[in-house]
């Protein structure tokens, strides 16, 4: 069905078609069902998964699965390890989910663009976008709410006292107190907005090229289709990695005292 | 494109997923590999002293090799001596023997030629009587000279 809107309506279309969200309600209050469904679905595969294994861990011979989520655990043990110095409960889980579901989400990737969405339109699903990453409202989700925990921890570490002085006494001092605000402001506006675009960016472009190679004739896509879904196996645990880096890194900083 | 009131879910979830992490993942893993750190390391501990004490049981074993070793040349070194001291014993004992049979012997010949002596002896004297008698036969009378005859043939019998 989906060819046929494809050549019932020109390539435009067809994009178009592949990067509109199923949507519920209206205006602000309006609700992308495909991507509140996948992330929730992939996100309760990785807890799933993760509270099966934690629920049976042994400190004994451990067995394949829990081997691998050992792995997982221990990798990102170790990079919370390498750049967070303080104590704290939250930042290691905090950077295991953001590991692992970006991770899922972004294999959303590697199916077929047609697949999903054919056999939903088999139900009368009109649009439907299988990747939440490549949705921005789930990106900055993700952002924004690293960057109410940066606020919390710089106030709770600093006190609010200490919070407002780096804010304005800092990096010039205080006879340029104004720009001195502006400056961090920007600097922590950028935290969230970059975090959130860059991931977004990424997954985009990379569904994008996969609707593109998926106009082309048959007997090409295999030619294309493939190295691109190699490199993008690559493409989306980098992605994965970046976010956790990226937030373990802001949150150290927002737990470091000048 | 715009940013909607998924936004909003999706940071709920987001946050539900951080707590359920939180909550229920990380901390029994964390312990397990924690565990299985201090096994790792307490087996390895364990692993360094049972060889320490297979050293010593060698050195041990050798030094107990070594004692048996020297005990069992000890014993057969007496066991020589003592077999040394045996034979040397059998030697004198049989030499004594063969000495005592020698001079039984050489008594036995004593007592024999004694007899011999004695026997040649009366031999001699019945011999001499006889011959005196036949010759005397001719002029003596055997009951006037028997005293003499006696006499003689005592004394050749002391002789």
């Amino acid at each position: 069905m989906a060819s046929e809107v494809h050549e019932a309506s020109g390539p435009t279309a067809y994009i178009v078609h592949h990067l509109t969200d199923l949507k519920v309600g209206e205006g602000f209050w309006t609700f992308n069902i495909d991507t509140l469904f996948f992330s929730a679905l992939t996100g309760f595969i990785f807890i799933y998964v993760f509270k099966k294994v934690a629920d049976t861990a042994t400190s004994d011979v451990p067995g394949p699965l829990q081997n691998f989520v050992e792995m997982i655990v221990e990798f990102v043990d170790a990079q919370v390890k390498d750049s967070f110095h303080g104590r704290s409960a939250l930042i290691a889980p905090l950077a295991l989910t953001i590991f692992c579901w970006v991770f899922l989400m972004n294999a959303m990737d590697l199916l077929p663009v047609d697949l999903l969405p054919g056999i939903a339109s088999l139900f009368g699903i009109p649009n439907l976008r299988v990747v939440p990453t490549t949705d921005l409202n789930e990106t900055f989700a993700m952002s924004i709410s690293v960057f109410f925990l940066i606020i919390f921890y710089s106030i709770k570490v600093k006190g609010p006292i200490g919070f407002a002085k780096e804010m304005l006494l800092t990096p010039f001092g205080p006879w340029l107190m104004p720009f001195n605000l502006l400056l961090k402001l920007v600097e922590e506006l950028a935290k969230p907005i970059s975090l959130g675009l860059r991931l977004f960016g990424n997954m985009y472009a990379g569904e994008l090229i996969f609707i593109l190679i998926a106009l082309l004739p048959w007997w090409v896509q295999p030619a294309l289709s493939f190295p691109w879904a190699v490199f993008h196996i690559l493409i989306i645990t980098l992605q994965a990695f970046i976010f956790m880096v990226l937030t373990i890194v802001y949150l150290s900083l927002a737990h470091e005292d000048h | 494109m715009s940013i909607i009131a998924t936004l909003i879910g999706q940071i709920i979830t987001f946050g539900l997923l951080v707590w359920f992490t939180m909550k229920f993942v990380w901390p029994p893993l964390m312990q397990a590999l924690e565990e299985r750190k201090k096994k790792i390391a307490d087996g390895l501990a364990a692993g360094e002293k049972g060889k320490q004490s297979l050293d010593l049981a060698d050195k041990k074993a050798k030094s107990f090799l070594k004692d048996a070793k020297n005990q069992a040349a000890e014993i057969i070194n007496l066991a020589q001596k003592r077999a040394n001291d045996l034979a040397e014993e059998k030697k004198e004992a049989a030499k004594q023997e063969g000495e005592r049979i020698i001079l039984q012997a050489r008594s036995e010949i004593d007592r024999e030629i004694h007899q011999a002596k004695e026997a040649l002896r009366q031999q001699v004297g019945a011999l001499a009587v006889s011959a005196a008698e036949q010759i005397l036969r001719r002029e003596v009378d055997i009951n006037k000279h028997k005293e003499i005859i006696d006499n003689l043939g005592n004394q050749l019998g002391q002789a």
